[in-house]
């Protein structure tokens, strides 16, 4: 009888060929829809992440009750050896040093007197260090408007916003003048060699990057770090995972005695992210038990009408002496066959083409330009995201809507009396 | 009659059919024999029960009251599996529109009731070119119904109906779809195989052509048996 059905099954393409594309193309749908979602979700965290609070953040507990001020004379010392055992013991994570500082920045005239002057938030970022990954997660290299990254480490780069507000260009000197981390008055000279547009609004208007030494020079602040930011690997915020990390971490390693113990805080610590996280949490629930639901209603319903076509086949098999049971499990299995394959099919494009967009983005920068004036925060490039539920979503669909509806079908069929059934044939 | 030789007794079968809130009564008090070897027709206005009583024979619907025998054995309490299984045996089904699977060739059509009986693949080989032969469709062992005429998949209908021997094959206006040609073609097949086989046939139908081959007539009026007629010498055969 399996061989027999078998051959049925093959060679009826509206029972096996059809569905199996319609089955795979949806689960393909809603496997890379939801990776899709869920990378669009995280660029927008990711923002933050990379220019403030990482996906972890260490700084010592005095410094996090007042970080809006940048109060460095509460930074990390020893942040060498600390970023040391956060990689040994939280592996999960790649840790960078920051020094966030802010200042007067003056530019001189060719006698040395000041021909402007402007506030600056200055960051210092681990530009040189081999297989650092801030120049990636910065986007520098496409962010990059003119000169070039810092070499040396008396090299700055400001954003062009500020460029413009001070008059400078490439190339020129600029005076930081600010305090050390001990509250000493103290002023250096940055090379001016290139200026970057993040191209998030106004986050940029008074922010210069340079290399974290040489903030460390200029604020006398050797071997030490107003933060350290950890970030994933695969730069997808995990905040169950965050969260659980930061907890162990503080358990283990924050004295709250002390105030210049290191306190972890994860990405929904920060100000107003627990807010942007769950929100983006409960978005991706929500669009995605929409979809899924209207993708199964589509499935459900496809499940039901082959089952109903092949009502003269149900009743013919009946009427020869087929049990009941053994006409409605092969129906019900022959579904869960053909939901399976698609199944399978289907989560293997979604997943290609979610990994695909995953390493190389979707660009809109060329599509956006036009729309795109620098007041609007858009992240230029969507990411999609791989995760592990990606690989089972599409049996919800796939497998369980398509048997459901087939099932549905086969009660109702099951239901009438077959005497019926041949009624229903011969009009 | 003889008892032992029944294949199908009634006693005293009536078949209500719920409408709206209440019955419509299509088979009253029946009380019939049917003996091996017969060849029998229902006949009778449209609406008088034929296809209620063959269905009621064939086990695919069940009576409201009164019992019902098959080769001996009451169908009174038993269960959709023990009635599957005794059409799968002892019965075969031709319909009025063929109900051929579209995706099966001929052969594989009328291989299907010894699938389910779960005869070995050589026997059924055997069986199933035999029933083939019989109904004259060799040269259309391997052709899809859609490639036959209306008489050939008649035909293998017939071919699927009686290969696996069956001790009762029901027909519910086997003809009504050919004409008169294929017909008297089919009806001369059946008629051969009840000779042949001695297997009984039990037809519903109100088609003249058939009536001149029945050996027995049993007419129906508003569900009750108005007249039992045995043919001595039917017009064709
Ligand atoms: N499932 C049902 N529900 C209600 N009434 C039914 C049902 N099946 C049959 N009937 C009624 O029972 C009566 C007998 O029907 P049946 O189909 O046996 O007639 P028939 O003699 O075969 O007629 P025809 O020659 O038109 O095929 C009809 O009046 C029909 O309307
Ligand atoms: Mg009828």
């Amino acid at each position: 009888m399996i061989t027999f059905l078998t051959k049925g099954l093959i060679r009826d393409r509206t029972r096996s060929f059809f569905p199996v594309i319609v089955i795979s193309l949806t689960v393909a749908i809603v496997v890379f829809g939801s990776g899709f979602m869920r990378g669009v979700m995280n660029s927008m965290l990711l923002d933050t992440a990379v220019i403030l609070s990482g996906h972890e953040k260490v700084v010592t507990r005095a410094y996090s009750e007042e970080s809006q001020l940048m109060p460095n004379d509460l930074a990390l010392l020893g942040s060498n050896e600390l970023i040391k055992r956060l990689e040994i013991e939280y592996p999960e994570f790649f840790w960078t040093p920051r020094i966030l500082f802010a200042g007067l920045l003056d530019v001189p005239d060719q006698n040395g007197e000041t021909k402007a002057q402007s506030p600056v938030i200055a960051t210092g970022i681990d530009f040189f260090s081999n297989g650092s990954r801030q120049v990636e997660i910065w986007e520098l290299d496409r962010n990059i408007v003119e000169g070039v990254l810092p070499k040396l480490e008396n090299e700055a780069m400001i954003s062009s916003k500020l460029a413009n507000q001070l008059g400078v260009s490439v190339g020129e000197k600029v005076t930081f003048i600010g305090s050390t981390m001990d509250n000493a008055f103290s002023t250096y000279n940055f090379d001016i060699v290139g200026t970057f547009n993040l191209r998030k609004g106004q986050t940029d208007k008074q922010m210069m990057l340079v290399d974290i030494s040489g903030a460390r020079n200029a604020l006398d602040m050797d071997n030490a770090a107003s933060t350290i930011l950890g970030f994933y690997h695969d730069l997808y915020y995990d905040d169950k995972k965050a969260v659980d990390f930061r907890s162990k971490f503080n358990t283990l390693n924050s004295d709250s005695s002390d105030i210049f113990s290191p306190f972890m805080l994860a990405l929904r610590d920060d100000n107003q992210m627990s807010t942007i996280v769950d929100f983006s949490n409960a978005m991706l629930i929500i669009m995605g038990g929409i979809f899924l639901l209207i993708v199964m209603v589509v499935l459900w319903n496809m499940g039901l009408m082959n089952g109903l076509r092949r009502y003269g086949e149900v009743g013919l098999r009946l009427a020869i002496g087929e049990p009941k049971g053994h006409v409605y499990r092969s129906l019900v299995f022959e579904a869960f066959l053909i939901g399976f394959i698609g199944t399978i099919i289907g989560t293997v494009i979604g997943l290609g083409l979610t990994y695909y967009v995953q390493e190389n983005g979707i660009d809109y920068t060329k599509g956006m330009e036009a729309l795109t004036n620098s007041s609007i925060i858009m992240p230029n490039i969507f990411y999609a995201q791989v995760t592990t539920d990606l690989f089972y979503i599409g049996f919800f669909p796939g497998v369980f809507a398509t048997v459901l509806g087939t099932m549905l079908a086969g009660i109702a069929i099951y239901k009438r009396e077959m005497a019926q059934l041949f009624k229903d044939l011969e009009s | 009659m003889n008892i032992k030789n029944s294949v199908i007794k009634f006693n005293n079968v009536t078949k209500r059919f719920p409408v709206g809130g209440d019955y419509f009564i299509a088979l009253k008090n029946i009380d019939l024999l049917l003996n091996k070897g017969e060849f029998t027709g229902l006949v009778g206005p449209s609406g008088s029960g034929k296809t209620t009583l063959l269905n009621i024979i064939g086990g695919l619907d069940s009576a409201s009251d009164g019992n019902v025998s098959v080769l001996g054995q009451s169908l009174e309490n038993t269960s959709h599996n023990e009635r599957a299984k005794v059409r799968r045996k002892n019965m075969g089904f031709i319909f009025q529109s063929y109900n051929l699977l579209p995706v099966y060739s001929v052969f594989e059509n009328v291989e299907l009731p010894l699938i389910l009986n779960k005869i070995d693949s050589t026997q059924r080989l055997k069986k199933v070119n035999q029933a083939i032969e019989w109904v004259g469709l060799s040269d259309k062992r391997d052709s899809r119904p859609s490639m036959l005429s209306g008489g050939e998949c008649q035909r293998t209908a017939i071919a699927r109906a009686i290969v696996h021997q069956p001790a009762l094959v029901m027909a519910d206006e086997p003809t009504a779809n050919l004409d008169a040609e294929n017909s008297h073609h089919i009806m001369k097949i059946l008629t051969n195989l009840n000779r042949e086989l001695s297997t009984s046939f039990v037809f519903a139908t109100h088609d003249e052509k058939i009536m001149g081959y029945l050996k027995r007539i049993i007419h129906l009026e508003d569900g009750q048996i108005k007249k039992d007629q045995l043919i001595k010498n039917p017009k064709f055969s």
